[in-house]
């Protein structure tokens, strides 16, 4: 479904995205971790449209989508949400799912977007009801509030952005649990951009690992998580910090 | 009741220049009518922090194109306004768009539109060949200025009924555009640009569109000036002052809601009116000094204007004793 080759983003000097190719399949969870400024987000905002890759080749379904506008990259299909949600404080929580809903599909009809606003306000359980506002929501429902948002654009590919953050752990798992709904029950491809990595393990049907701009890892979690160059440069601290909260907790 | 109220405030504006002919008040009312249109024109775009300061430039083009067509070329102005609209729409667009393409927007946006402004204020003094420059120009009159065809009439009921209804007709679409997808769009867009466009909106084009709508009514305001008045000047309908007088009506008035802008224009109109009465001429300029002062009072205690203030005071009222 999306096939990535040779992706490259450079910031001046600077290297973000070094010739890094990937390939998902329809249907699967892809799960992408690493450190803080190994370049997720950017490959992120690539395959959005929010960035101009300086090299490399996006293909979603067989269509080439690298340095389109990202209003042009929602319409074909991929949504996506923002690490910090972005609510639109102005508009009401439904006027905010049913303008993704308008714009994201081609602007068919006004109806169209209510249904597909109300359907996805419905999933991640938030309020369908006109009055309610953004400005009551914590955090918890600010994320679910984003990903209604890339949700009402009817995507085929999701790609979101460190949806747990900031968020306590019984919210983590219900916000894994429904992704993985939102995969299997209604065949959205999804890519997860994750720094929580317990919860993403459990969740995601592969992983890819990146560090300094390049991919040092692929493949199922179990083997991901043995590999001793992702260990190296990443498990290891979160290993650590994980087992110190298991011990704590018993 | 207050389903019927625009209807019954509409009934009793048209009948009024019926019971009440006197000409000044109907002149001073008229006046106020065109200046509502054209300040509700800006505040279609303004509304959502489009802060443009170049909407006395399509002022300015609406009045001129209308009159230079019939004076030079002999176009009614059934045919010079539509002109005049799209000259103003042709220029919005052709100003906007690169602002709109690479992000200038905010306050670099609101220079780039004041420049528009100076700089056709300095076409129609610089072409004063064709202009009649800062002296003024005036459209011929046709058939002692009583013609359907030239868009000319002595009587000024007439006028007060044209006034009025493209008055209406601009409320009609300020509300239009706030049931509109359109107004989410831009709601949006004034928040987070990136953030709409990853909704799939297409983020200049959907500013565009609502500029070019602005920018083409405000022609529309000022051909009707020019024909309402026979008389137009540089300074009178275009210009750096006319752009900020309609910035300045519009915070007074109440910016949010579709009758803020009549509001501003009574306000401003009346007060500019008593200046000129009271003092004559030892007051010229002094309306712009009060302006400016109190420009400043409502932005820091007043954002929303009065009317906007008012009706948030009566939602909180209603909500109290509810």
């Amino acid at each position: 479904m999306l096939a990535v080759h040779g992706l490259t983003k450079r910031f001046g000097g600077f290297t973000a995205v070094d010739h890094v190719s990937f390939a998902v399949e329809k249907g699967e969870i892809l799960g992408l971790i690493g450190p803080n400024g190994s370049g997720k987000s950017t490959i992120f905002n690539m395959l959005s449209g929010a960035l101009v890759p300086n090299g490399g080749s996006i293909r979603f379904e067989e269509r080439e989508i690298a340095g389109q506008a990202p209003h042009r990259i929602v319409n074909l299909g991929v949504g996506r949400t923002f690490q910090i949600p972005r609510p639109f404080r102005r508009l009401s929580i439904l006027e905010n799912v049913v303008l993704s809903g308008f714009y994201g599909q081609g602007r068919r009809s006004r109806a169209k977007a209510f249904e597909a606003a109300e359907r996805a306000l419905g999933l991640v359980g938030l309020p369908t009801d006109r009055a309610a506002t953004v400005d009551g929501l914590g955090a918890a429902a600010l994320k679910k509030l984003e990903l209604a948002k890339a949700l009402a654009t009817a995507p085929k590919l999701l790609l979101a952005d460190e949806s747990l953050s900031g968020l306590d752990e019984h919210e983590m798992d219900q916000a894994a649990d429904l992704l993985r709904r939102i995969c299997k029950e209604l065949g959205i491809t999804i890519i997860w951009v994750e720094h929580i990595m317990g919860v993403l393990m459990r969740v995601v049907d592969r992983v890819m690992v990146l560090d300094h701009g390049e991919k040092i890892a692929e493949g199922l979690p179990a083997q991901v998580a043995s590999d001793p160059r992702v260990i190296e440069v990443y498990l290891g601290t979160q290993a650590a910090a994980v087992s110190a909260v298991a011990a704590a907790r018993t | 009741m207050t389903r019927y109220l625009p209807w019954i405030g509409g009934a009793a504006l048209v009948a009024l220049p019926f019971v009440y002919r006197s000409p000044y008040p109907l002149h001073i009312l008229i006046i106020i009518l065109i200046w509502s249109f054209a300040y509700t024109s800006w505040s279609v775009m303004g509304r959502f922090g489009l802060v443009s300061l170049g909407h006395g430039g399509f002022m300015g083009i609406g009045a001129y194109v209308t009159a230079l067509a019939w004076n030079h070329g002999h176009v009614s102005p059934w045919i010079g306004i539509p002109l005049a609209l799209l000259a103003g729409a042709g220029l919005a667009a052709l100003v906007a768009y690169p602002c709109f393409r690479f992000r200038i927007t905010g306050h670099y946006f609101a220079l780039v539109t004041l420049a528009l402004s100076g700089i056709v204020l300095q076409v129609i003094t610089a072409t004063r060949d064709h202009t009649g420059g800062s002296l003024g120009y005036t459209p011929e009159r046709y058939r002692g200025g009583n013609s359907l065809w030239a868009l000319q009439f002595s009587d000024k009921t007439t006028w007060y009924l044209i006034a009025l209804a493209v008055w209406a007709v601009g409320l009609y679409v300020w509300h239009r555009v706030d049931r509109s997808m359109l107004r989410y769009a831009l709601e949006a867009i004034s928040e987070d640009e990136d953030a709409a466009a990853a909704t799939g909106v297409h983020v200049t084009a959907e500013k565009l569109k609502i500029t070019v709508l602005s920018a083409a009514m405000t022609a529309l305001a000022g051909a009707l000036y020019c024909q309402y008045q026979m008389f137009i000047s540089p300074d009178t309908v275009s210009g750096i002052s006319v752009s900020l007088q309609m910035v300045f009506a519009v915070v007074v008035g109440g910016i949010y809601v579709s009758l803020g802008p009549t509001i501003g224009a009574v306000i401003t109109i009346l007060m500019a009116e008593v200046l000129r009465i009271s003092f004559g001429t030892r007051a010229v300029g002094w309306d712009n000094l009060v302006y400016g002062v109190l420009l400043v009072l409502f932005i820091v205690f007043l954002p929303k204007g009065i009317l906007g203030s008012l009706l948030d005071l009566r939602r909180r009222a209603t909500w109290i004793s509810s």
